[in-house]
């Protein structure tokens, strides 16, 4: 049962970065129908800020949960940079081209992006430090849940919250709905399309780097690699859920977290990513507008 | 006079999306040689009754027949568009949907896909019968160009002819796959009034010397007032009304809803 | 002017402030030290300012060529020239008997880079039958390259079969996944297909790593028979020379079929559902049975230059089948021009043989075709050379000609 357990929450925990990092390009798609391929890259940058910043904090004497708070703070900034110099640069140019361009465009984006920060960085794994302690209280139920877990469960569950209550409860969020209705109708009521858009690109990103540095705090490590296969389950997981449903991205998350979990923990740790893919395949074939997408016919 | 051969026979058709029902049980029939018009105010469900009768949507309820002369009756209902159009039903769009980065003529050509038969070894080989139907698909393709009056911009590409050009290539394309019935959607939107009177000549020449039976959406009332007959109302998704010109015109219901003060400057 | 010099000086703090972290610091957590790196911001810094003026310059200019574009279209000199039939014919004369007394002036050093071009080109036509003609976006377009170079390999290693046998065996085997994979995932959307096929490629390629009994796992497998030529012996020299000729006769090969199926029936219907989906359906083409056929077709050359490419190293492991393959094939498609022939031929060199010769720059090899991809995409989408469309011959046309 402690095995199971340990498993679930293991799955949760997974699962709940995978649905930050997959809320981005959820919203994205939402919005302007663009599968963000470069979205893992700026979590992964998220990670490496995080990581610059942590280090030179602790080499100038700094400790504790504060270097933590700082340096995602700083991750949210650059990622927040990032993602609104990407959209403007390798996006906006081709509203209103074919479909495919932008998608091209967004691989390229990734793929400059990973190398540039191979080429200004290292190809090296780079030791994060451990800035999440272990908390005493966490002393009985350590060998099911960790301190790191524990953080990374209770921070994404707060970041959902204010997520949702800006979506649903500020003059934006009503501006971002009625853009991701209706694009064209937004623009006649005199909402700035262009200026939602970025916001979009700047919440996801921002949610990206907070999913980074979680990760990169718990697992330890970090390398310019690390983005692609996260941003690929990330996408998964929107999928999953139904693209463009924000609700979706969180559900969709959790199913995958648990489906690598189980399988990790009862089949094999070597088909992890067959089983995702699988899982991806599969909801594709049978519903392709996931669990909780609705099927929106193309108006001819 | 002997009673004209039913081609087209649409009975309850209704169209849901989510809670919207765009097009509500609306009956309908085409005839051989008609010149039918569906008019409507906008969004009235006029192109969403085309999609389903097409194979586009897939149609809630209802029932829709095709009765090809000589052949057994077809239910289209849930059918693929492209065997829709194979059984000889064809369409244009509202909002132009050419293969804009295609010479006018290759668009053409495509009509002629589903008329033709070289596969891929068939192609890869190229033997005498292959380059046959290729000289085949040119030439008819150049003929309906010349029908439609784009003979000269063959080479153009199409995203480059004037918006008037692109309707008439449009219509040239449909045709270009053999119909018996031709669903033209909205053909004259944007065009100008000298435009819309070439294409009135044009669409009552298909309908003489190509013996194909047409059902068009339109909005300029003169044009449908002028060579259509019978003409059906539909208003939110509801078919209001259906006769000849003069019984539309005289209808309060349809002067209610739709016509208004445009009939009486037009009488 | 003044408000251009203002802007790029803005946006060249912008991008000072955007890669500070990454570009000028570097610390270095075990020996506790932070290298800071000030030269090269002063190059970001620099460097973004002019960046910034060719950006605006090129970007005037591609609004000022839609224009024309809609005016009636004028051509580059290159696109006028390539449309030129008779100089393609001479062009692709000189070309081929370069191509023949290739090895017999360079070593065998140039003849094997020279091959692994080769190899990139047949791919990048493959790539170009589902991406450039019929536009179906394949991510893991590798997976069926690998599947050839297996079943080469593991149809060598337990049944001593010869590369002549394999070599069609090879690319049936790669339509065969290509039907199968693609069979129920066609149906889906543009984008969604890309992922689905990255996934795919991920797949195959964990699948490989992990099924040592198979495959051999990471270890991959050594020892693959070179092609034989009457069972004559070779030294490395002229088998790589004999290789090179092989490939030159599949490039050829793969021209003339894949011009063929361009200019086909066939073609033009994949080109038409690459411009518009349901226009296409609605014109009487099957959607399914159309985008299938482009897909498997698409896999049976990666399958067939798969074989040749595990003939060539006669050592293969899955690291050779990585998405990057996947995203250099596919930016070659990019860069040459959808859908053009020559366009993929040219980006297949240009690709593969500037990394190769320019080694002080081959660091930077995949950051320039990321770049690349987003500049070709935002200012030729069309590539270097973009599809060139046939001149149909009618009747009419030639009695006109005739007459005047
Ligand atoms: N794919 C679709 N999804 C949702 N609603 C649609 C779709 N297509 C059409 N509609 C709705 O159906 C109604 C009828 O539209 P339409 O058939 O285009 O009208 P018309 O052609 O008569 O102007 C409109 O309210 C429109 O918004
Ligand atoms: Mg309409």
């Amino acid at each position: 049962m402690d095995y199971f357990l340990e498993l679930f929450l293991g799955g949760l925990t997974r699962g709940s970065i995978y649905a930050l990092i997959a809320l981005g390009y959820t919203m994205v798609y939402g919005i302007i129908q663009l599968i963000n391929f470069a979205h893992g890259e700026i979590y992964m940058i998220g990670a490496f800020v995080a990581l610059i910043v942590a280090g030179i904090l602790t080499i100038y004497g700094f400790a504790g949960i504060s270097v933590l708070v700082l340096a995602a703070i700083a991750a949210i900034i650059w990622a927040c940079a990032y993602g609104y110099t990407l959209e403007k640069i390798a996006y906006r140019p081709l509203r209103g081209a074919p479909r495919l361009s932008p998608l091209i465009s967004a691989i390229g984006m990734s793929i400059f992006l990973q190398n540039y920060v191979l080429l200004a960085q290292t190809s090296d794994f780079l030791p994060f430090p451990n800035l999440i302690p272990d908390f005493e209280f966490m002393e009985p139920v350590a060998h099911i849940i960790g301190s790191p877990e524990l953080v990374i469960l209770i921070t994404t569950f707060v970041t959902m919250i204010l997520l949702t209550l800006l979506i649903k409860k500020t003059k934006v969020g009503k501006a971002m709905r009625a853009t991701q209705q209706d694009m064209s109708m937004a623009r006649l009521v005199g909402i700035n399309v262009d200026r939602i858009i970025s916001l979009t690109f700047i919440i996801g990103s921002a949610l990206a780097a907070i999913g980074g540095v979680l990760v990169a705090s718990y697992i330890g490590q970090v390398n310019f690699y690390i983005g692609f296969l996260a941003g690929v389950k990330a996408f998964t997981a929107a999928v999953l859920g139904g693209i463009g449903s924000i609700p979706g991205a969180v559900l969709g998350g959790l199913v995958l977290g648990w489906t690598e979990s189980f399988a990790a923990g009862y089949v094999s740790s070597d088909y992890e990513d067959v089983f995702a893919f699988g899982l991806l395949v599969l909801i594709l074939i049978l519903r392709p507008a996931g669990i909780l997408g609705k099927a929106r016919k193309q108006k001819v | 006079m002997a009673e004209k051969h039913k081609l087209l026979e649409v009975k309850g058709l209704t169209m849901d999306f989510g809670g919207l029902r765009a097009v509500d049980s609306v009956s309908l029939e085409v005839h051989e040689g008609e010149i039918a018009a569906l008019i409507g105010p906008n969004g009235a469900g006029k192109t969403t009754f085309f999609n389903c009768v097409t194979g586009i949507y897939n149609p809630t309820k209802g029932d829709i027949l095709l009765h090809p002369k000589g052949l057994p009756t077809r239910r289209l209902n849930g059918l693929k568009p492209n065997k829709v159009t194979e059984m000889g039903l064809a369409r244009t769009f509202q909002n132009i949907r050419l293969f804009s980065d295609m010479t006018v003529l290759e668009n053409v050509m495509i009509g002629r896909h589903c008329r033709t038969s070289a596969g891929i070894f068939r192609s890869i080989i190229r033997d005498k019968s292959v380059r046959r139907e290729e000289q085949e698909i040119v030439e008819s393709s150049y003929q309906l160009l010349k029908k439609v009056g784009l003979a000269e911009f063959a080479n153009e590409f199409a995203k480059n002819l004037p918006y008037g050009a692109q309707r008439r290539l449009e219509i040239a394309r449909a045709m270009a796959t053999e119909p018996f019935l031709l669903l033209l959607d909205e053909p004259a939107a944007g065009m100008n009034p000298q435009e819309t009177a070439e294409l009135d000549q044009l669409i009552c020449r298909i309908s003489e010397e190509e013996r194909i039976a047409i059902l068009l959406i339109e909005h300029d009332m003169k044009l449908v007032m002028n060579i259509s007959n019978p003409i059906y109302v539909m208003e939110y998704g509801k078919k209001i009304a259906e006769g000849s010109p003069q019984e539309i015109k005289d209808n309060p219901k349809v002067i209610e809803a739709y016509l208004g003060e445009e009939t009486e400057e037009d009488a | 002017m003044l408000k251009d010099f203002k802007q790029s000086i803005l946006i060249s703090i912008w991008f000072v402030f955007l890669t500070f972290p990454l570009m000028a610091v570097r610390v270095n957590t075990t020996e506790q030290m932070v290298e800071w790196r000030w030269m090269t911001i002063l190059w970001v810094a620099i460097g973004s300012f002019v960046l910034s003026y060719a950006w605006r310059y090129f970007l005037a200019k591609k609004q000022l060529k839609k224009k024309d574009d809609e005016e009636g279209g004028k051509h580059s000199k290159l696109q006028l020239l390539m449309e030129d039939m008779n100089f393609r014919y001479k062009a692709m004369g000189v070309l081929l008997v370069l191509a023949l007394v290739f090895p017999l002036v360079f070593d065998t050093y140039q003849n094997t880079i020279m091959i692994s071009a080769l190899i990139y080109v047949v791919l990048g036509l493959g790539l170009n039958i589902s991406v450039g003609l019929a536009g179906l976006l394949d991510l893991g377009y590798v997976a069926f390259f690998a599947v050839g170079a297996y079943s080469y390999a593991l149809l060598n290693y337990h049944f001593d079969l010869g590369f002549w046998t394999i070599l069609p065996v090879g690319g049936i085997l790669g339509c065969l996944f290509g039907v199968v994979l693609g069979f129920p995932i066609l149906r889906l959307r543009g984008d969604y297909l890309a992922i689905v096929t990255l996934g795919f490629g991920m797949i195959i390629k964990v699948v490989l790593e992990n099924w040592s009994s198979f495959s051999f796992g990471p270890s991959g497998i050594a020892n693959i028979d070179k092609p034989g030529l009457f069972g004559m012996d070779m030294n490395i020299d002229s088998s790589t020379i004999y290789i090179y000729y092989i490939m030159i006769a599949l490039v050829v090969f793969t021209i003339l079929i894949t011009n063929r199926l361009k200019n086909s029936r066939i073609g033009r219907a994949w080109i038409a559902l690459r411009e518009d989906e349901i226009a296409c359906v609605a014109m009487g083409i099957d959607m399914a049975r159309t985008k299938l056929s482009a897909y498997a077709l698409g896999a049976f050359w990666a399958g067939m230059v798969g074989v040749l490419f595990a003939a060539k190293t006669t050592f293969i492991n899955p690291a050779s089948f990585t998405f990057m393959e996947s995203a250099i094939i596919l930016s070659i498609v990019v860069l040459g021009g959808m859908g053009s022939i020559l366009g993929v031929i040219l980006g297949a060199f240009i690709l593969i043989l500037l990394p190769e010769y320019l080694r002080a720059f081959s660091e930077y090899r995949m950051l320039a075709f990321g770049a690349a991809m987003v500049l070709m995409m935002i200012f030729r989408p069309q590539g270097i050379i973009s599809g060139i469309r046939t001149k149909y011959e009618y009747k009419e046309l030639k009695e006109e000609t005739d007459n005047g």
